[in-house]
């Protein structure tokens, strides 16, 4: 107990000052599992720690919004492993999983004790000893989430993923200030990648997680930039006076699909990473665009927004070349898809009339559904285990993001603490750890 | 079109006068600034017989510079902001004089240079506004050509939704918004 209490005394201290995304769940799963996170033991007192993972891995869990994590003060019993566990404490209050854990100090290093227990059958799921130092703590909270959300789910966790978006500020009546920021996925540790005067957008991960591109107006005309998340170092894709934007990189990180407006048509164009050789994929007519490639996870397609007539909708185009099939026929406007990481799903902005909603059309079935109800809706992009699209939208005056799954059964908000719009979106891959 | 005639026989001398002075030239890209000199250019007559004499009595004049016609605030040329339709690229029919008066200006000044930045309003995504705005800009270019600009005096960018020009969320702002700004290099 004397351990217990100590640990509450622990705060949270990395939240800092400036805009940082603050997630919480706005619609829950009906049926969320009931689950015990039990405060974890915390056996080198005089040490002192900034980390609670229990609450951690418990936000996350609640945050997916397929989980209902039972409040503490039910508890009857606070065990610190598997074998002190008592099942009817746990049936009696409703919980059919119950998470115990230990953190012991040796040195510099933290030992982490975790273990998932299932109250029902009364026994040991999955038990795990880890060894980080301090500033590993919060992410192996967060890979202890993934755990047990993939033991319970059967799918893999992606709480140790991290997203990326755009901050703007307005500073004055002319002034705007516009930052790429990354941060955890649950909205800790943002980091500004790079910050200008001029608007930045569409922004892509590269498949290994480490780099971004994205297009900015600072020349005036828009420019594709990568940059590498860990160092910070920009290089501009193509030296071309033509604009050029709307980035997305293959699967294998190899080319990059982008929009190019050569003599007054935009079309999409295959760009080799190394070599910077661009070949046009698409050929628009005159009085009309097409733009917002994305890649099939398989490589061998493209799917992009072409403009005929004010009515845009989505195409598909293998990579190689050829026809493209129109794959959206709901509504008068199907911009922006992003596949699901299996490419079963394309989720697209859609209006019929009534707004700019994230809309999901499933590929095979042809079957679609709209899945939110704000109207100005813009950028969706999807976990990379698929649970959720993130997306920006409005909230009253202000640019903000929300998620929402697949499904339409779990919505989130992301609050940004600290001023200004959040907006363009990418959630990152899942990395090599 | 007397009036058009008259606008060209001022070109055809202050570009003559041009030469000599550009770089004395106010830069009056921000449109609000021609307002301050609007009682300066009320006279028209005499602003083009300040230039007859400033031919005559050398180039050395800086307050005449302002009878450019670029510089007129009463003007159809003055008239540097198209508004569009949502999701429209049509050239709307209240401004083709204007535009006619542009593709007039480029047609009589070959050395003119004019950009075309193409702009939408915020709603729907950020690429897909940015093909509108370019589509915006090129319906307003092909409209020059056709009256007589040359396509090398024209260059087209387009900025979608991310230069508003009103910072508002409501009707009124996205009208505001749906533009192509004409921006001669000065």
């Amino acid at each position: 107990m004397r351990n217990f209490a100590l640990i509450l005394f622990l705060l949270l201290s990395s939240q800092t000052s400036y805009a940082v995304l603050q997630i919480d769940i706005t619609q829950q799963a009906e049926g969320a599992l009931p689950i015990a996170i039990v405060p974890f033991a915390w056996e080198s007192p005089t040490t002192p720690v900034t980390e609670r993972l229990d609450e951690v891995i418990k936000a996350d869990l609640h945050r997916s919004g397929y989980f209902q994590p039972i409040a503490k003060k039910d508890f009857l019993a606070l065990p610190t492993k598997g074998a002190h566990i008592q099942c009817k404490d746990w049936r009696i209050i409703g919980a059919e999983n119950v998470v115990v854990g230990s953190v012991r100090a040796i040195g510099a290093i933290f030992e982490v004790n975790y273990e998932l227990f299932d109250a029902i059958r009364c026994k040991s799921i999955e038990a795990q000893q880890f060894r980080v130092n301090a500033s590993q703590l919060r992410r192996l909270a967060h890979q202890i989430s993934d755990k047990i959300y993939q033991a319970l789910t059967g799918q893999q966790g992606a709480f140790t993923t991290r997203i990326a978006y755009i901050v703007a500020k307005q500073i004055g009546e002319e002034t705007r200030d516009f930052e790429l920021q990354v941060a955890d996925s649950d909205g800790y540790n943002p980091k500004t990648i790079y910050k200008s005067k001029e608007s930045i957008i569409s922004v892509s991960w590269s498949p290994d997680g480490r780099f971004l591109a994205y297009a900015s107006f600072e020349h005036g005309p828009s420019t594709v930039y990568i940059q590498e998340v860990a160092t910070g170092k920009r290089e501009r894709l193509l030296k071309t006076k033509d604009q050029v934007s709307s980035p997305a990189w293959s699967p294998d990180g190899s080319k990059l699909a982008v929009v190019i407006s050569r003599k007054g048509k935009r079309d999409i164009y295959i760009v080799d990473y190394q070599s910077r050789l661009t070949k046009r994929l698409t050929r628009t007519s005159s009085a009309n665009f097409n733009t917002e490639p994305v890649w099939s996870p398989g490589g061998k397609h493209i799917v992009y927004t072409a403009h005929s007539g004010g009515r845009p909708q989505l195409y598909r185009i293998e990579v190689a070349g050829g026809r493209s099939k129109r794959l959206t026929f709901e509504g008068k406007y199907n911009t922006r898809g992003a596949f699901s990481p299996d490419g079963k799903l394309l989720a697209m902005v859609h209006n019929s009339g009534e707004g700019y909603h994230i809309a999901v059309l499933e590929l095979e079935s042809g079957a679609f559904s709209v899945l939110t109800q704000t109207t100005l809706d813009e950028a969706p992009t999807f976990a990379p285990n698929g649970s959720m699209i993130l997306f920006a939208t409005r909230d009253r005056k202000r640019g903000v993001l929300a998620a929402v799954s697949a499904d339409g059964r779990v919505s989130q908000r992301f609050e940004l603490k600290g001023g200004g719009d959040a907006r363009e979106p990418a959630w990152g891959p899942f990395l090599i750890p | 079109m007397k009036a058009v005639k008259r606008l060209v026989a001022i070109v055809s001398i202050s570009g003559l006068f041009m030469i000599g002075c550009s770089s004395a030239i106010k830069d009056l890209d921000d449109l609000e600034s021609q307002a301050d000199i609007g009682d300066v250019m009320e006279d028209t007559e005499t602003g083009m017989n300040d230039i007859e004499t400033a031919q005559g009595a050398g180039l050395n004049e800086p307050d005449i510079i302002e009878a450019h016609p670029l510089d007129e605030t009463d003007t159809l040329l003055a008239k540097r902001v198209l508004y569009f339709d949502l999701d429209s690229a049509l050239v709307k029919d209240e401004f083709s004089e204007v535009v006619e008066a542009h593709a007039g200006f480029l047609a009589e000044n070959p050395n003119a240079r004019l950009t075309l930045e193409g702009h939408a309003d915020e709603r729907g995504t950020r690429e897909y506004n940015l093909g509108l705005g370019e589509r915006r800009a090129q319906a307003v270019s092909q409209f020059l050509q056709l009256l007589g600009a040359s396509s090398n005096q024209i260059q087209s960018i387009s900025y979608g939704e991310e230069r508003p020009a009103d910072l508002g969320h409501d009707e009124l702002a996205y009208q505001a918004n749906r533009r192509v700004e004409l921006v001669y290099e000065r």
